[in-house]
């Protein structure tokens, strides 16, 4: 086969798919989308595996957990924070004794370049005591997934797979496998009540868990992915690296003086067998790791004695923020390079912004209209592009935090004495996290608005078909419990700012829970259908 | 061979599809590259960019070291002066002339453009232009491709051969559009290196 110039995203779906995996289940999420959009049209050319957006990446973790129970491969995809969405049934997977491989793609995103947060997914790993495997390359995310699947079957647990965006998001050459792993045949757990997790079984499952832990990390001491190099003459500096660390490691690695034994971790729990025989090589650990300092904070119980550990605790590495290959240079010792020195005033930043004639614009100018005259109006909101309404020209809401979080804030801050107070939800943010909270607001027929942009589409992360069609939102919310006559769906077209802001104002007034919906195409959804349905017509023709 | 790339424009306007016709252009010629690129929320008119890094030997970071890039390549003169520090002492920013003036603070366009004309080694192209007698406005990055096709590591049939790879799905107008508006980038490059 001749190599392949893959994302790394893309790099880690054709590795499930030559492991066999006969289903992929996903929320979009940037760096992690393009894992599933990559297999939705592997699916549509190839036929196979079975690849699906969910509501949210609970849904999809524990669809796939349904695949493992029936014995055989599944693929889910999210992005870090879609993993404290999905985190019950990733803890619990680990206790349930898997027998069809399960893994579980991260994609983290250190630097925040389309996330509220940093976390990193390693300590999930850690947490719910499975195996984590880190690629350093898209070769790497290849072959890991391939890899992960055997592991997850043979230490029967969930294998998390952590992606970092400049691996996730950058393209490289990828040498490929001829042929796919046949698919496993359905086959049901051999012991009935092992994925019955009362007490009485959930004890004896945990205990045989922190068992098999300790085969993990025995199989961690000498797998394929750390490994140790001593330079018997260096003794003062010794390095570790993660994942894509090691490449801006090496970047430097020309310039220093002597090289320093290395210690490169792409799987754990970390192999602290390496660790030791590194400790006693080197003086001082430099830790080089793209996220949190998870390795760095376990090296105080690893090592006894005296270490110069640097890293991100000690401020050898910036506390926060993604690494880059000039951060790394730094933390070496190495002295800055210095950029052209450019005359005249600094550029002013460019921030994204709404597209010219979104719908969102228009639906927030009918809003602050609306509330134009209201003071103390507040305007809680959630994740999607009409975050960005956060900005001028709008500056229209005030609270951005969690999938969902908007109507359940909403519903606080008026019981904690705000008034007026309106959510703002998008369409597949509302479908992902908003229904149960609205069902909170049913229940006490809070004095609320819940605004809903309806643009049809998962806008932000390319605009994907929401997880139903749109048109379904009045039933949802009707069959949520909403009074009828407080249920609104309007158009939001510029033309029609006026006529919103009155139909907004109107249930801002209400004294009970409303709902409007409004409703337009969201433009880069309209741009992708018709150029599917030009593409579609014209193979028609042909 | 070393030749890394920093690719730099406003989301929305095609910075990847510059990347791509280089990078198929490199592979095809045996190079070894790699692309790291920006997804998500700054596609929504925010600055993008994107790190191409070609090599006759294994590429080890996807990202570029600040003040090493051989080539700065602008899509529009704001982006362009931002990236600026990427750029090599020795190497070369390429600009298109026309701004995109998405943000109230838009500086003033001569003035921008005479700081980065005071670069080293600097053509700002009217690539826009360029790519609307060639045919379609939007081809103004194959303009660019063909402004920087001298100091790129392998030859104009290389890249008018990636030209054909990367865009021929979109069929023949669309490979004749951008195949003209490469040339008219060559002839402006000439035109940009002489005024020098």
């Amino acid at each position: 086969m001749p190599p392949r110039i893959l994302l790394g995203d893309e790099a880690v779906a054709l590795g499930a798919v030559h492991a066999g995996i006969t289903a992929a289940y996903a929320y979009p999420g940037t760096p992690s989308t393009e894992i599933v959009e990559w297999l939705l049209e592997h699916a549509a050319r190839e036929g196979g595996p079975h690849a699906q957006w969910c509501a949210n990446e609970k849904t999809a973790l524990e669809t796939a957990l349904g695949t493992c129970f029936a014995g055989r491969r599944a693929l889910v995809a999210m992005k870090h924070v879609g993993l404290n969405v999905a985190a019950d049934p990733f803890v619990n997977a680990a206790l349930v004794a898997i027998h069809g491989g399960l893994v579980v793609a991260v994609a983290d995103d250190p630097g925040m370049h389309s996330s509220q947060n940093e976390q990193d997914s390693r300590f999930y790993a850690e947490f719910a005591r499975t195996l984590c495997l880190e690629p350093a390359s898209q070769q790497e995310a290849y072959d890991m997934t391939r890899e992960a699947y055997d592991l997850s079957e043979r230490f029967r647990v969930p294998v998390l797979l952590r992606l970092v965006t400049h691996l996730s998001h950058s393209r490289a050459t990828v040498q490929v496998a001829g042929s796919a792993r046949a698919a496993s045949p359905p086959r049901k757990p051999d012991r009935r009540g092992a994925w019955v997790l009362l007490p009485a079984n959930a004890r004896q499952r945990w205990r045989e868990l922190l068992d098999r832990r300790l085969e993990m990390a025995t199989w961690s001491e000498d797998c394929n992915w750390n490994h140790l190099e001593l330079n018997e003459t260096e003794r003062g500096l010794g390095v570790i690296t993660t994942g894509i660390a090691r490449n801006y490691y090496r970047e430097s690695l020309s310039e220093l003086a002597s090289e320093p034994s290395h210690l490169h971790i792409g799987a754990y729990p970390a192999p602290a067998g390496l660790v030791r025989r590194l400790a006693a090589h080197a003086r001082r650990i430099l830790v080089l790791e793209d996220g949190q300092p998870f390795v760095e904070r376990q090296l105080k119980d690893l090592l006894a004695g005296s270490f110069e550990v640097m890293g991100r605790l000690s401020g050898a590495i910036p506390a926060t923020g993604e690494l880059t290959p000039d951060i790394v240079r730094a933390g070496l010792g190495l002295p800055a390079r210095k950029p052209i020195e450019i005359a005249g005033p600094k550029p002013p930043l460019r921030a994204p912004q709404l597209c010219e004639g979104c719908p969102h614009g228009h639906a927030y100018d009918a809003l602050m209209r609306a509330l134009d005259d209201i003071e103390g109006a507040t305007v809680t909101s959630d994740i999607g592009c009409y975050t960005l309404g956060a900005m001028p020209p709008y500056s229209a809401i005030e609270s951005c935090v969690c999938m969902g979080a908007s109507i359940a804030m909403a519903k606080g801050a008026v019981e904690a004495g705000l008034k007026p107070v309106v959510a703002v939800i998008g369409d597949s943010t509302f479908l992902h996290s908003g229904v149960t909270p609205l069902l909170d607001a049913v229940a006490s027929d809070t004095d609320m608005t819940v605004l809903i942009l309806d643009n049809e589409a998962v806008g932000m992360t390319g605009a994907q078909d929401p997880i139903v069609p749109s048109a379904r939102l009045e039933q949802i919310v009707l069959g949520a419990g909403v009074d009828p006559a407080h249920l609104h769906v309007v158009d939001p077209h510029p033309r029609k700012v006026a006529a919103n802001a009155d139909v907004i104002r109107r249930e801002i007034d209400h004294p009970g829970l409303s709902v409007v919906i409004a409703r337009r195409e969201c433009k880069v959804a309209a741009k992708r259908r018709a150029r599917a349905r030009a593409a579609e017509s014209q193979e028609v023709m042909a | 061979v070393k030749f890394d790339i920093v690719l730099a424009g406003v989301g929305g306007q095609g910075v990847l599809s510059l990347a791509a016709i280089i990078g198929n252009a490199a592979v095809a010629e045996g190079l070894q590259a790699k692309q790291s690129e920006v997804h998500g929320m700054a596609q929504r008119g925010g600055m993008v960019h994107a790190h191409l890094r070609l090599s006759d030997r294994p590429i080890e970071s996807d990202l570029i070291p600040i003040a090493t890039a051989e080539l700065v390549l602008g899509m529009e003169p704001l982006e362009a002066l931002r990236h600026a520090t990427w750029l090599d002492p020795s190497g070369t920013l390429i600009t298109a002339a026309e701004p995109v003036r998405n943000i109230p603070d838009y500086p003033d366009l001569e003035r921008l453009l005479a700081q980065l004309r005071a670069l080293p080694h600097a053509r700002v192209i009217e690539a826009e232009r360029l790519a609307y007698e060639a045919g379609d406005p939007l081809a103004m990055n194959t303009v660019l491709v063909g402004a920087a096709s001298d100091l790129l590591p392998f030859g104009v049939d290389a890249l008018e051969r990636a030209v054909e790879r990367v865009l021929g799905r979109k069929g023949a107008d669309v490979v004749r559009i951008n195949l003209a508006a490469f040339r008219a980038g060559r002839a402006a490059l000439d035109a940009a290196v002489e005024t020098r």
